[in-house]
């Protein structure tokens, strides 16, 4: 048993370069099953290229990649497949296709991962009463209150909306590890912050690991130190001395493809990086 | 000089990896059948009307032409004939080609170059879809199913131009005209018209979405690879027929 065993991702030592321009300038870090991670930067600091690798979608010049123990730097595209079945990405872009309907959208993982296609197969054979792709699809729906859009296509909605489906489509495998890509990017604050709670929300009532990728240090504040409540169906402040979340939150801070920052939201508020404050005074939270 | 030839290269390198795998997923599951009949719907219902227009006149230009030369020596009988092998063998399949590769290369290389940089293609491949299997396969099997078929009715269209124009300015009967149109032709001239469009056909699809799978830098770049993609693709069809006839000539040569 190698301590890697419990890792859900891992980079060693990662770089990657496009021509002469840097994406990622040996990065190496470790998340943990349960743990939330904030990545911060600059637009062009390599931090939609760190996930990007973290999934295999693109494969890094040197050093390696673990995802949920496994180096996929080598695997063949066909096994990043089954891999990428346990991970939900939400793109930047909201990464929806605009050919199919938003039923068709988020059922597109459970309907073309094999893995999870399988699964459900299974499930409806041996007649458990398992959920069909439907009622998954309606029910992902229903959590980011958008069960009405079943059969509208993407361009009929507005860019929240198309957020939230991306959301959707990104949770509806029950991923064991959630990707943001910029999430609350180009949004209005009232959106950003609706989208930031069903992030919150998807992470506590299913302990998922989760990264988030923003520019936005209000982000990860409410990140490191908000929780869903089940019970009261709120978004509320994680309170008490054990204050989980906070412990449990990484803010990370890249420049230039290079991890300049890697610790808790106290130290990277105790940080005296002229960079890394920029972060800080940006946010204003 | 060396770092002037490395992108033209590596881009030729990574289009004929492309069209390896392309060809090589018609062979492997899953398959998409949908996409393949759609994209058959998009690009050979799509272009028949133009196709047809176009073969019709380039019928009843090949008859004008041929006319007045054809009169000088009392040979306008075999103006049929005339019509027949340049359309069959060389107009045909190049004009269709040419008009194809118009309307559909720069139909699929900006429709996958908007996937592209909305990041669709990403998702695709995040969501357990292999993009080449599920674009690229179908689009290559699409064109090369259908563009045979165009290329035959544009030439047949064709040879009803040159009729329209033998009957009305040169006075030959039907069966003067058509008798000469097919006698003429021989399996070898059918085989070369043939084959023409099934090359030209995996040139229009790989090129298109080679284009449009390496797109980058948002909507203006949709737009530099849709020109690249229709510029590229007709370049190659005039320098392939070029080289097919070529080949053609010497290994059929009495």
């Amino acid at each position: 048993m190698t301590p890697g065993d419990s890792n859900i991702l891992r980079f060693e030592d990662v770089s990657l370069h496009f021509d002469a321009t840097v994406a990622l300038d040996h990065v190496s870090f470790e998340m943990h099953p349960g743990q939330t991670f904030v990545v911060l930067g600059a637009a062009g600091s390599g931090k939609t290229m760190l996930l990007k690798v973290a999934v295999g979608l693109v494969r890094p010049d040197s050093g390696r990649v673990s995802l949920f123990g496994q180096e996929i730097t080598r695997l063949r595209e066909q096994d990043l497949f089954d891999m990428r079945a346990r991970v939900g990405i939400l793109f930047q872009e909201g990464g929806l296709f605009d050919s199919l309907t938003v039923a068709e959208n988020v059922a597109y993982p459970l309907t073309n991962q094999r893995v999870l296609r399988q699964a459900i197969l299974a499930g409806s054979s041996n007649g458990s009463g398992a959920r069909t792709i439907e009622d998954r699809v309606r029910e992902s729906l229903r959590f980011v209150e958008l069960e009405e859009t079943l059969d509208k296509f993407p361009n009929e909605l507005s860019g929240g909306m198309r957020r939230r489906v991306g959301i959707a489509r990104a949770v509806v495998s029950e991923p064991a590890l959630l990707l943001y890509d910029s999430p609350t990017a180009g949004l209005d604050p009232i959106t950003a912050n609706t989208i930031v709670a069903l992030i919150l929300k998807e992470r506590d009532l299913r302990n998922a690991a989760t990264i988030m990728v923003t520019h936005r240090y209000q982000d990860g504040h409410l990140m490191a130190n908000f929780r869903y409540n089940p019970n009261s169906g709120q978004v509320e402040r994680a309170g008490g001395g054990g204050d989980v979340s906070q412990v449990s939150t990484k803010f990370l801070v890249m420049n230039e493809g290079r991890l300049v920052f890697e610790g808790t939201e106290p130290e990277l508020q105790a940080s005296q990086d002229a960079y890394v404050r920029k972060f800080l005074r940006v946010g204003g939270a | 000089m060396l770092n002037l030839l490395k992108p033209p290269i590596e881009a030729f390198q990574e289009f004929v990896l492309l069209g390896i795998r392309a060809f090589r997923n018609i062979f492997r599951s899953p398959h998409y059948a949908d996409d393949i009949f759609i994209q058959m719907d998009v690009i050979g219902v799509g272009s028949l009307f133009i196709v047809s227009l176009i073969g019709l006149f380039s019928g009843i230009v090949m008859a004008l032409q041929m006319a007045r030369a054809l009169t000088q020596y009392g040979a306008q009988g075999q103006v049929g004939q005339i019509v027949s092998v340049t359309l069959v063998r060389e107009l045909g399949p190049v004009l269709t080609a040419v008009l194809v590769a118009g309307r559909n290369a720069s139909g699929i290389a900006s429709e996958l170059g908007s996937m592209k940089v909305t990041e669709q293609i990403d998702a695709m491949r995040a969501l357990g879809t292999d993009p080449i299997q599920k674009l690229v396969t179908p689009r290559l099997i699409a064109t090369a199913v259908v563009l045979p078929l165009l290329t035959i009715i544009s030439d047949f269209i064709g040879l009803a131009g040159g009729y329209f124009i033998a009957t009305t300015m040169l006075g030959l009967t039907f069966s003067e005209y058509w008798t000469s149109a097919w006698q003429v032709l021989e399996y070898n001239d059918i085989a070369q018209g043939l084959l023409k469009p099934l090359v030209f056909a995996v040139i229009i699809a790989l090129v298109g979405c080679f284009y449009g799978m390496r797109t980058s830098g948002g909507t203006q770049g949709v737009g530099r690879s849709t020109t690249s993609a229709v510029v590229s693709s007709s370049v190659w069809i005039f320098v392939l027929t070029a080289f097919i006839t070529y080949v053609w000539n010497r290994a059929f040569a009495e």
